[in-house]
């Protein structure tokens, strides 16, 4: 049993540490990696790590500054910053991952049907796909996530609308490409059907760039949905956003910095990473450079 | 006995991959004489190729190298040349055409503008003259209205004139040696046998001697004068044509031979030749193609064999045609 | 007995666009009225030079691209009509092996799911039962059970073929179209594969299209020969009675374009000028007369019609009455 998975995918498994082996070599892939399992790290250990309750007020240290017992400070209740960065981390990457699910999963189907059927449907569907991507992405979300009810899900579920065209589009690239290809004539000719042929031979030669794709588009949704948050439509009070820390922070940014500064510095170095990655990661899957 | 226009002496090439060293050319020895058209037959991955950018040393180093031999060309080590004196061979003394002259040809440029680029490059001439000698060419190339033919653009050419086109850009500047990698081997057979037409015609009129690179025994067999075959990154049997179809002495020629379906006889199954190509990253200890050989006996698995020379002129890298001496001393050990 | 595949008059025109609005300018008349029936057992080859139609044709009899005129017949059933179930019903017995053996396998997929495919889509066996007839097929063609578990760039282009192949068999078939099987393939592995090819027909009794630009393979490969120029099928006679005497001038072109191994037969001559034409601007008449060494005032004024010249041997050529 084991023996036959093994050997079914031995060749998946020697790719992947190929592409391991590649990316330990390329110094934005291994930065951009660092950051990421930081992030995820300081988010899974933040409940067992963190030194306080992110939500317990203490009125008698607010605004403190950055030192022994606070290292970044608390905050106007007297909630310590750094509990709730780490909290916030939490968050924020549960959005990230969710979002590129939803959109990612949708979007590939969408673009993948609508580049393999062509003409009408493929008209009909890109032309949908280019309403929602005219508009800048924030502004949709945020429209989007006003009309839904500000809260964590409505965000998601706004950010992730607005991502679907992005992944839509570029999967229906790759399968007006794949879909000249021999095999799937032959496929054709042994009587698949299109659904069975979208699903078993365009998604999965889609697969990496969505995949790539997905890893940029994380860090552009933690962006969205901090300013979401920032303008008090995605996550509410009292929870831990990042987004929504510098919306507060915001009001104290002259004599209180820190407040605003480290949230605003977890998203700022928190994107970075997943952009760098990504790209690393791009270069690394094209074909032409792995030979 | 004139000195011969390319002498290649025991060519090796290697590329450094992440799967390995590919020995992909090794002990290659080559003569070309002036004037002459040498075919060089093999199958995908034998080296024939690599041996022709080899010659204009055009292999990209990463990842590969020559890592031995030598390269004379009329008398220069080709090898030992500085870039710049390279550059000036290339071109000049020593031109290149390729299978799929698409890629050979800016598609952004007219042919006409190519091809005068070309020949000022070379020759030190105005640009009227550079027009002047490029519709000459062409009219020599046979192309129709040659005037016209200068201010389209390649994708508005067919293949075989595009192939013409290239003939005439690389015979522009009066080459001594022309190596020609698969030609014709993405054209149509009616237009294939056009274009080789005026390849033989215009290349025996100047005498420019030609390297024909090829897999199509055929095609081979029609235009040149002498052949060698390659298997695996060596050459495995040279002759005149004629010597090797009606009498093929390596047993890889023989079996290639009868692989072929022939139009003039009519076979029932075609022979085959058992096994497949090896790897060129690890390949057989001895003579390479022993694995596959029906005739092997005691030394084709230990040495590799040396050029023999059964008849004057037909060498073969064979054991079987080693002198009876030498046979006798291998079944003795 | 019946044909297992008659094709009637098949026709199909690509239409042009150009300009801006993309308004239809032209028709690109790929296949302009192709007709063949094929036995059990027997070979058609279908030889030609690029733009002559060939590989539409062959996509045409597989409904892989629809007819704009002309009928398909499977056993007398009409498949170009059929849509949806019915057609798929049919197609397990229409089978195709293309050209290129880079693309024609899905590199994501692995052998067994790939050879496999047929079957479930067909849904003709499942599970364990897919897996022991894939083991079989590969067999048969030459290759070993352990394959199975493979992907495609672990093959060579031979044996991506021979992967091609089982594909093509595993669901029975009666009908395969070969689609330039062995034009992507080194000498010594086209003669594996090609005598791969014969025997199964031999044994199974498929009824083969075999596509190709190569005279000398097609020689080999068929029974019967059907040469095509511009769409249009310009002599068709049983194998040995087209190289005993080639009628059209263009079959006879084509013979003696074609090298032959042999320096002794210096044999190669360009008897016809020009390049191969283009689908687009047909000429008037006789469609080969501009390029045809015994062109006549006729051929330029009207098109000959296929005729039966010989027993059993047509051709389309005013030369002939």
């Amino acid at each position: 049993m084991l023996d036959e998975f093994r050997r079914q995918y031995a060749w998946q498994i020697r790719e992947f540490f190929f592409t391991v082996k590649l990316l330990r070599r390329n110094p934005s892939a291994v930065a951009g990696f660092v950051i990421i399992t930081g992030m995820v790290a300081m988010a899974l250990t933040a409940p067992v790590l963190a030194p306080y309750n992110p939500i317990q007020i203490s009125l008698g240290e607010r605004l403190g500054p950055p030192g022994g017992a606070h290292w970044f400070g608390t905050d106007e209740l007297g909630r310590d910053i750094l509990t709730r960065v780490m909290y916030g981390a939490r968050i924020s990457l549960w959005i990230g991952v969710l979002v590129v699910a939803i959109a990612g999963g949708l979007g590939a189907v969408i673009g993948a049907v609508s580049g393999y059927l062509g003409h009408r449907v493929d008209n009909l569907i890109m032309r949908a796909m280019d309403v929602v991507l005219s508009f800048p992405p924030l502004v949709l979300a945020m429209a989007l996530a006003a009309a839904l009810g500000p809260s964590l899900n409505n965000a998601i579920l706004a950010v992730a609308f607005v991502m679907i065209p992005k992944f839509a589009r570029m999967v229906r690239g790759e399968a007006l490409a794949v879909k000249e290809k021999q095999f799937i004539a032959a496929a054709r000719a042994s009587g698949a059907g299109s659904l069975w042929i979208v699903w078993h031979h365009i998604l999965p030669n889609c697969f990496s760039s969505v995949i790539v794709l997905g890893t940029l588009i994380l860090g552009e949704t933690i962006l969205i949905a901090a300013s979401l948050s920032f303008i008090g439509l995605g996550t509410q009070p009292p929870t831990p956003e990042w987004g929504a820390m510098i919306s507060v922070g915001r009001k104290f940014l002259m004599d209180q910095w820190w407040y605003a500064t480290f949230p605003g510095l977890f998203i700022l170095v928190t994107v970075i990473g997943f952009n760098i990655f990504g790209d690393a990661l791009r270069d690394v899957l094209d074909p032409r450079i792995r030979r | 006995m004139s000195e011969p226009l390319l002498e290649i002496r025991n060519l090796a090439v290697q590329f450094f991959t992440y799967q390995g060293t590919v020995r992909a050319l090794e002990g290659v020895s080559l003569r070309v004489e002036r004037g002459e058209i040498l075919g060089l037959v093999g199958e995908t991955g034998c080296g024939k190729s690599v041996l022709a950018r080899s010659v204009l040393r055009l292999i990209a180093d990463p990842p590969g190298r020559i890592t031995d031999g030598e390269i004379l060309f009329k008398g220069r080590d080709l090898i030992k040349l500085s870039r710049r004196e390279m550059r000036r061979i290339r071109g000049n003394e020593i031109s290149m055409i390729f299978q799929e002259p698409m890629s050979s040809l800016n598609p952004v440029f007219t042919v006409g503008n190519q091809m005068q680029e070309v020949v000022a490059l070379h020759q030190a001439v105005g640009r009227d003259e550079a027009r002047r000698i490029c519709v000459d060419m062409l009219r020599q190339v046979k192309m129709p209205d040659p005037d016209q033919v200068l201010l389209k653009y390649p994708h508005e050419l067919s293949g075989g004139m595009r192939q013409r086109v290239m003939i005439a850009m690389e015979l522009s500047c009066r080459p001594d040696l022309l190596l020609a990698d698969e030609p014709t081997t993405a054209l149509d057979v009616t237009v294939q046998a056009q274009v080789l037409a005026i390849l033989e015609g215009i290349t025996r009129q100047r005498g420019v001697a030609v390297l024909f690179i090829s897999h199509d025994l055929g095609v081979v067999a029609q235009l040149c004068d002498r052949v060698a075959v390659m298997y695996a990154g060596g050459i495995v049997e040279t002759a005149t044509a004629a010597a090797i179809f009606a009498a093929p002495r390596h047993p890889y020629t023989r079996g290639l031979l009868q692989a072929i379906p022939r139009i003039d006889e009519g076979r029932e199954a075609l022979m085959v030749i058992p096994g497949t190509v090896p790897s060129l990253i690890d390949p057989p200890r001895g003579c390479r193609f022993h694995p596959r050989c029906g005739h092997r006996f005691q030394p084709c698995d230990r040495e590799p064999p040396p050029f023999y020379e059964p008849s004057p002129g037909h060498r073969v890298a064979c054991h079987l045609h080693a002198g009876e001496d030498q046979k006798r001393s291998w079944s003795r050990s | 007995m019946e044909p297992v595949i008659e094709a009637r008059n098949l026709v199909k025109y690509f239409p042009i666009h150009s300009g801006f609005f993309g308004r239809h300018v032209d028709y690109l008349k790929a296949v302009d009225g192709v007709s063949f029936a094929l036995h059990r057992g027997e070979t058609l080859g279908l030889v030609g030079e690029s733009g002559c139609g060939k590989t539409t044709v062959g996509y045409l009899v597989l409904n892989l691209l629809s007819l704009d005129r002309g009928t398909v017949s499977f056993k007398g059933v009409e498949v170009s009509s059929l849509r949806g179930k019915a057609l798929r019903e049919i197609r397990r017995n229409l089978q195709v092996v293309f050209q290129d053996p880079q693309s024609s396998l899905d590199p994501r997929m692995l052998v067994k799911k790939t050879v496999g495919a047929p079957l479930e889509v067909n849904r003709l066996a499942r599970g364990a039962e897919v897996v022991r007839r894939v083991r079989a097929m590969l067999a048969e063609v030459g290759l070993s059970e352990e394959h199975v578990y493979r992907y495609p760039h672990e093959f060579s282009g031979g044996q991506r073929q021979r992967i091609g192949i089982a594909r093509a068999l595993i669901t029975g078939p009666e009908f395969v179209v070969f689609d330039e099987p062995t034009s992507a393939l080194d000498v010594s592995v086209q003669a594996q594969i090609l005598n791969l090819v014969k025997d199964l027909q031999r044994r199974h009794g498929y009824a083969y299209l075999f596509i190709s630009h190569d005279l000398s393979v097609i020689k080999h490969m068929s029974h019967r020969i059907a040469v095509m120029y511009l769409g249009i099928i310009v002599e068709t006679a049983a194998t040995g009675d087209l190289f005993g005497e080639a009628l059209h001038p263009y079959t006879r072109a084509l013979m003696s374009a074609l090298p032959q191994p042999d320096p002794s037969k210096r044999t190669m001559l360009a008897v016809v000028a020009g390049d191969v034409p283009s689908p687009v601007n047909l000429p008037a008449g006789c469609r080969f007369h501009p390029r045809c060494p015994e062109a006549r005032e006729i051929c330029k004024r009207s098109a000959p019609e296929l005729r039966e010249v010989k027993t059993r041997h047509q051709t389309a050529c005013h030369l002939y009455g």
